[in-house]
């Protein structure tokens, strides 16, 4: 194999990137949350890293990209034993997009997609916020990863009926990533229930700070995320990287002028929101769209999930953070745009039957032909995630392992599952009383070793 | 002796002490607080979603003085806590039984 530096430099750095989102999902909801679930909120983030990671190696990545000797197992899910155990030659061959070289390293492209699968389950803790175990979580994650993630990669990516029969087009994620784990997060808070006075009480932001940080993490991490989805390093690469940018800034002007106008001020936290709300948008169509229709996507989708953000209060489902009404219509706005904007100006493989085989959108003389494609793709991804999804959570319902009990709700997930909180602002830090009392704890039941450290296992006691 | 007890707007913390230190009062103990008054609080909104915030912050002062200087105490805290605009705070007096000073253990007015 001949390895293309450049192509696999840019791989390498785009997964990079793909992991720092994570992270940056984390502040983004560890934001959004009150204090007293910073950490779970957070944790939920940082657990799909150290999971998902070690399952997609273990049996992920043969599944969602290995292909299946029979073609119509292939439609379904992909090959068990072609990536799977300890077996090292994939370093050594390249990977093959629809068959043409990419000078990339098949490992290159497995850990490429490890960062999509991780931050996929993360995105679905946001709708969950303050009352699911977080031994329920992991268990979740595990199941939802297994049943409804790998497939469905495998569906749009992998070689399977989406991709292939009904050939929707999703270019870094609109079906597979944002619909998939929008359902998926409807689904497990309808099941879950609503936090302990919702919606009567104040569950405003606690830090947004945090917010904004995590939007502009996600925003820098996005790059690798929608420009590194084209494998190599070539002319729709770079529309994708400017698509994210110019699809995003308006989508942050979308949101910002419907807040103003209904609500009186704009804010940063509607600034923040409306930034992730046109990544989420602009993912499935950035490698398929010119940058102006880009504009329009970002538009439409910052104003219309300004607005779907209310529909929680609506309906009565506690979708905590917002995850159905950015990424689930976020993704669906994204996903039905390439049906009107797809252009293989941008990309010749649009309409490359040895390629994606599919139609330009309505407003370059494609017809109506994509967009019931990209209709009927996520509309497959919606029913199968919530579904499935749905059965997961009452299966672990069953098991008495799903919420929390009132008790630890009200005095914060954080100490009742993880035992650690996220701030000690008293001007004396110490023990859990805080304080001018910590400092009392500390002279008179702490011994201080000759270092003048205090013994730090009491002190956490007390 | 009296308390004077006084709960001012943040932003006034400043004048209100300088007020003090030109009167010679000898020292003050300031806190964070939260409450409202016939102010009420005010609102805020996340994503489209009112939230009220009942409590303000707001400053709390404290001085102990003698029973000779308390009104002028109590008039320079009201001409420089007040802007004029609601939610200026309120101040009010109560009598101290006794003070000691704990370094020296002096008693009452001496303590002061």
């Amino acid at each position: 194999m001949e390895i293309n530096t450049g192509n696999t430099a840019w791989l390498l750095l785009s997964s990079a990137l793909v992991l720092l989102m994570t992270p940056g999902l984390a502040l983004f909801y560890g934001g959004l949350n009150r204090s007293k679930g910073v950490l779970n909120m957070m944790m939920m983030s940082f657990s799909c890293i150290g999971l998902i990671s070690v399952l997609w190696v273990l049996y992920g990545f043969t599944l969602a990209f290995g292909v299946n000797g029979s073609a119509g197992l292939n439609n379904i899910i992909g090959n068990f034993s072609t990536y799977f155990g300890t077996g090292t030659s994939a370093i050594t061959e390249e990977w093959l997009f629809f068959g043409a070289n990419t000078g990339i390293p098949t490992y290159a492209f497995m850990g490429f997609q490890m960062m999509f699968a991780i931050i996929t389950v993360a995105l679905i803790s946001g709708a969950v916020s303050d009352r699911l175990k977080f031994g329920g979580w992991v268990i979740f994650a595990f199941a939802w990863f297994t049943l409804v993630y790998i497939p469905v990669a495998h569906w749009v990516w992998g070689g399977g009926f989406i991709g292939s029969k009904i050939r929707a087009l999703d270019f870094a994620g609109g079906t597979a990533v944002h619909i998939n784990a929008g359902a998926a997060a409807l689904a497990l808070c309808l099941i879950l229930g609503k936090r302990i006075g919702w919606p009567r009480e104040n569950m405003r932001p606690h830090n947004v700070p945090f917010v904004a940080l995590g939007a502009g993490l996600l925003w820098f991490g996005w790059f690798g995320f929608n420009a590194g989805s084209e494998l190599t390093v070539d002319g729709t690469t770079v529309f994708a990287f400017i698509n994210t940018q110019v699809a995003t800034a308006a989508a942050l002007v979308g949101w910002v002028v419907v807040e103003w106008f209904r609500d009186g001020k704009p804010t940063l936290v509607g600034a923040s929101s409306g930034a992730v709300a046109g990544l989420v948008a602009i993912t499935p169509a950035c490698g398929f769209v010119a940058p102006l229709p880009a504009v329009l996507i970002g538009l439409i989708a910052g104003a219309f999930c300004a607005l779907a953000v209310g529909l929680k209060y609506r309906f009565g489902y506690d979708d905590s953070l917002d995850v159905v009404g950015v990424h689930f219509v976020g993704g669906w706005i994204g996903s039905l745009s390439i049906g009107f904007f797809a252009t293989a100006q941008v990309n010749a493989g649009i309409t490359d039957s040895k390629i994606l085989n599919a139609s330009e959108g309505l407003f370059y003389g494609g017809g109506l032909a994509q967009l019931g494609r990209q209709f009927l793709g996520s509309f497959v991804v919606t029913l199968y995630s919530f579904a499935i999804a749905a059965a997961i959570a009452l299966a672990i319902k069953a098991f008495k392992s799903l919420r929390v009990t009132p008790e630890a709700e009200i005095s914060g997930i954080d100490i009742a599952d993880h035992g650690e909180t996220g701030y000690d602002l008293t001007p004396s830090g110490g023990s859990g009383g805080g304080g001018a009392f910590a400092m009392a704890g500390l002279t008179n039941s702490a011994p201080i070793d000759a270092d003048g450290k205090a013994d730090v296992s009491q002190k956490v006691a007390g | 002796m009296k308390l004077v007890t006084a709960v001012i707007k943040p932003y006034q913390l400043d004048a209100v002490k300088e007020a003090l230190h030109a009167l010679g009062v000898a020292g003050l103990t300031v806190s964070e607080v939260q409450g409202y008054g016939r102010q009420k609080g005010h609102t805020e909104v996340y994503r489209g979603a009112e939230y009220t915030v009942e409590f303000l912050p707001k400053i709390k002062v404290e001085v102990v003085t003698d029973e000779i200087d308390v009104d002028k105490v109590v008039d320079a805290v009201v001409a420089s806590a007040r802007t004029g605009k609601i939610g200026d705070g309120k101040v009010w007096v109560t009598s101290v039984d006794d003070v000691v000073r704990v370094r020296t253990g002096e008693r009452g007015l001496d303590a002061l």
